[in-house]
């Protein structure tokens, strides 16, 4: 028990727990793990209470149904142990607006906000174009071997890299 | 459509883990994400790489034992390309990536909740442009679902097996720099 409250665990650790779970999900569900299809299933279970018969008319919601299925239920799974592990750690609370970008953009916490929200859009945006984002692209795309997993890997990792030097380049602390 | 009981427990089981273990391996803080691009801190790459390669390792053994099934994602290499590219802004500017969103937004940052309701918008815009990106940008250059082994014509151990000498010596030399 004592392990479950220890706020932190090595990265070694967590990547090969997340290994084997991937294991646990191919066997159990035939699935692989990834978490952005997931929310595109929200927005269109959203939309369809609003207008139905724009979803039901949308190629890509033809594709990808809106409805809570496996991949939802891990997503909301992830919330709750997210939960779980934080409480059982009894971690202080992050600053509000992270030190980092404090240092370059200011402790307003409604521009944080704002540049979170913008960065959400980005994110989305480039994980449906990718068809996946770091967990069904980066981590079991990966894993398989698949081309496109590598690929997507690659290219997060050298705009990240260059997004993070253009912003925090002259910072010399994180915290 | 519907999925069985039994199996949507399943699902939200297995995301119980996932998000524990991402919350215990600290990838849901902004300063960890943002640090592994600024190349100060490797938790991230540190994480995923064990995890690709434990799970690949598994995968593909349960694979061979009949077990398990693959699912590759089609290599349309110009949509993945540029996918990844516009991703690595957003992950930046965000802090999180979408797991370790939903992670950090349990935690309570409320930066994260902001970061999601965004992920909502973005895709609810990628499935209005969906009928369109999907007949050109997506066809280009698309090589199917391959993997790195079929690419090559080569065993998949061979790949596993030179990913795992790589991984390995990339971790030797991080572990030593500290």
């Amino acid at each position: 028990m004592k392990l479950l409250s220890r706020p932190r665990w090595s990265p070694y650790a967590v990547g090969s727990l997340i290994g084997v779970l991937s294991w646990f999900a191919f066997v159990t569900a035939d699935r692989p793990l990834g978490v952005s299809t997931a929310l595109a299933k929200t927005v269109g279970m959203a939309e369809q209470a609003i207008a139905p018969a724009h979803v039901d008319a949308n190629p890509y919601f033809k594709k990808f149904p809106p409805a809570v299925d496996w991949e939802w239920m891990l997503v909301a799974g992830i919330f709750l142990g997210a939960f779980t592990s934080a409480r059982l750690s009894g971690e202080r609370p992050e600053p509000k607006v992270p030190r980092l970008w404090q240092h370059r953009f200011g402790s307003s916490a409604a521009l944080r906000y704002a540049g979170a929200f913008l960065g959400g859009v980005i994110l989305a945006l480039g994980a449906r174009l990718a068809g996946g984002c770091t967990s069904g692209n980066g981590i079991s795309g990966s894993l398989q071997l698949a081309v496109s997993g590598w690929l997507f890997f690659a290219c997060l990792f050298v705009s990240g890299l260059a997004t993070a030097f253009v912003l925090y380049g002259k910072e010399s602390n994180l915290d | 459509m519907t999925e069985t009981a039994p199996r949507l427990l399943l699902g939200l089981f297995t995301g119980f883990l996932f998000g524990f273990f991402l919350q215990k391996g600290h990838v849901s803080k902004f300063r960890v994400i943002v640090g592994q691009f600024l190349l100060r801190d490797f938790t991230v790459l540190k994480t995923m790489l064990t995890a690709i390669l434990v799970g690949g390792i598994g995968v593909y053994a349960l694979k061979a034992l009949g077990l398990a099934a693959l699912h590759v994602k089609p290599a349309q290499l110009v949509a993945v390309a540029a996918g990844g590219l516009v991703f690595g802004i957003g992950m930046v500017l965000l802090g999180y990536c979408p797991g370790t969103g939903v992670a950090a937004a349990a935690e309570g940052q409320r930066d994260a909740f902001f970061g999601l309701l965004g992920m909502f918008l973005g895709s609810a815009i990628f499935a209005e442009f969906y009928g369109s990106v999907s007949t050109t940008i997506m066809k280009w250059y698309d090589l199917g679902p391959v993997t790195i082994s079929g690419l090559l014509g080569v065993p998949s151990w061979t790949v596993l097996a030179a990913l795992s000498v790589v991984a390995l010596a990339l971790f030797h030399q991080l572990e030593k720099i500290r």
